[in-house]
């Protein structure tokens, strides 16, 4: 249970970082909040020869909220994130996706974009950015990209960043008016990863009758997809709306999969329940503001 | 078990560790876990798992609970660490979360508790009155074999009493 030998680099400033990352390749792996890639070192189920420790950057430890929502820095962490009342304020998902990450040990080190970079369909944060439409921006040596939540998650663990890529921000955008959010999931244990889980947007119109419902469930495919079920739950007020047969489509429409822990028709179902519940819960929350 | 675990050539790396600046050449995959017991003789901070489920190798790093197997000695360069052998005082007197880890049997084999003695001092900090779900939450992160977590959640509600009548 010991890490393979590598060889340590620590920059100090971005361009540093990526200069490194041009000249090692797929031989190269940021470490960020080391969270996932340090057990994976651990069990030897990665090797690298080269880790690019980017602690150091401060530079990309920035929270900034602005009309456009919410931009996290790379080196900003869970715990920094989920604590912030200004991000709770311009985006609620955020603080109560992260409150199911995992142990509060574990998310003062983790950080939200190293969580999007590893792609675990597990994991809370690729479907909220997947839920809200944000981006990942990944920078190499002369260029930066923006790259859509639809376009970043290319496969269980994968991501469109390229090894001489380092993603230094993400965008997670406000919500438009009217709208609210939910995150329900089921653990075996409080912290672990989920069974599953499902994060819900609803938004109403002026006559407060839904106006777009959507979801997207942890555990139910090889990437976040996002599950629009705004004609299944009719264009009604929240109270009258049918979030049965929204669950109902939900259901038909994500493809989970058996492991040791749940079988696929098991996390089928809990996902139809927790969706019914979520978009109950993001109707009503969305009536309210 | 002390020799290192090679790799890379060793970096000379600076901690401050329970208030003592400590220096040590590490190479870069040195775990903190490993740094802190093998290179520094602090074997107070016990190691479960490796992958961070267990919370025992929980040190605070700049005051904040971490895992010290999910980090490596050398990103922790530069950094304030406390292991359980920093908590009590500076004559040794058992800090009041140590009294009360004691007083209520919060331990068996203890092989759980410096991880849950760093997590509950580091919470009682931030939250000198936490809710019986703070409580929870805190602690959630850490795993006990021995004494089923009912005298350990009893610890943590007397360290917040001893602490509240020592102010
Ligand atoms: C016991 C335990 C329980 C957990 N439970 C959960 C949970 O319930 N839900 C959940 O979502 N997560 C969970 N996690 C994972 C945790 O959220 C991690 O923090 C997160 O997945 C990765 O973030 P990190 O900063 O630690 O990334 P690292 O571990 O440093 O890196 C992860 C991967 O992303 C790459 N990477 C990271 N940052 C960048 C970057 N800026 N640019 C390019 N590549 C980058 C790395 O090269 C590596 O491949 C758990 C972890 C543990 C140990
Ligand atoms: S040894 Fe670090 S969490 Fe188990
Ligand atoms: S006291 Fe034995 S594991 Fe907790």
């Amino acid at each position: 249970m010991k890490p393979p030998p590598f060889d340590y680099h620590s920059p100090r400033s971005v361009g540093e970082a990526l200069e490194i990352l041009a000249a090692t390749g797929r031989d190269g792996k940021v470490l960020a909040g080391g969270q996932s890639l340090i057990p994976m070192l651990n069990m030897r189920l990665a090797a690298p020869g080269h880790v690019v420790d980017i602690n150091r950057l401060t530079e990309l430890a920035a929270v900034t909220v602005g009309p456009d929502g919410v931009r996290t820095g790379a080196l900003a962490r869970h715990a920094q994130v989920e604590r912030s009342g200004p991000v709770a304020a311009a985006q609620p998902l955020l603080r109560r996706a992260l409150r199911l990450v995992a142990h509060p040990a574990i998310r003062n080190r983790g950080t939200v974009v190293g969580s999007l970079v590893h792609a675990d369909p597990a994991a809370e944060l690729p479907a909220v950015l997947t839920l809200l439409g944000g981006s990942v921006r990944l920078a190499r040596r002369g260029a930066v990209r923006d790259v859509p939540a639809a376009r970043f998650f290319t496969g269980p663990l994968e991501s469109a960043a390229e090894p001489d890529e380092l993603a230094v921000s993400a965008l997670f955008p406000a919500l438009p008016p009217r709208s609210g959010t939910a995150f329900h999931e089921v653990a075996r244990r409080h912290g672990d990863y989920a069974l599953a889980g499902v994060a819900a947007r609803v938004r109403l119109d002026d006559d407060l009758r839904v106006a777009a419902a959507e979801v997207v469930c942890v555990n139910a495919g090889p990437v976040p997809e996002l599950v629009d079920v705004t004609g299944d739950c009719g264009h009604r007020a929240p109270g009258t709306a049918d979030w049965g047969a929204a669950a109902r489509a939900v259901r038909d429409r994500i493809d989970p999969e058996a492991d040791i822990h749940a079988s696929a028709a098991y996390r089928r179902h809990l996902a139809g329940v927790l969706a019914e519940r979520a978009l109950r819960d993001a109707a009503t929350e969305a009536a309210g503001g | 078990m002390g020799e290192p675990v090679g790799g890379g050539t060793d970096i000379a790396i600076t901690l401050t560790v329970n208030g003592v600046v400590r220096r040590a050449e590490v190479p870069g995959r040195r775990l903190l876990s490993d740094c802190l017991r093998h290179d520094l003789g602090l074997t107070g901070t016990h190691v479960g798992c490796e992958h961070g489920v267990c919370g025992c190798c929980t040190v605070l790093l700049d005051g904040e609970p971490v895992r010290s197997c999910l980090m490596f000695a050398v990103t922790a360069d530069g950094h304030a660490v406390t292991t359980v052998e920093g908590l009590a005082g500076p004559g040794g007197e058992l800090s009041p979360v140590q009294r009360a880890f004691a007083e209520c049997h919060g331990l068996q084999c203890g092989f759980c508790t410096p991880g849950f003695l760093c997590v509950v001092t580091a919470l009682l900090r931030e939250n000198p009155v936490p809710t019986e779900e703070e409580v929870l939450e805190g602690v959630s992160g850490n795993l006990c074999r021995c004494t089923g977590y009912q005298n350990i959640l009893r610890s943590v509600r007397r360290a917040a009493e001893i602490m509240a009548e020592e102010r």
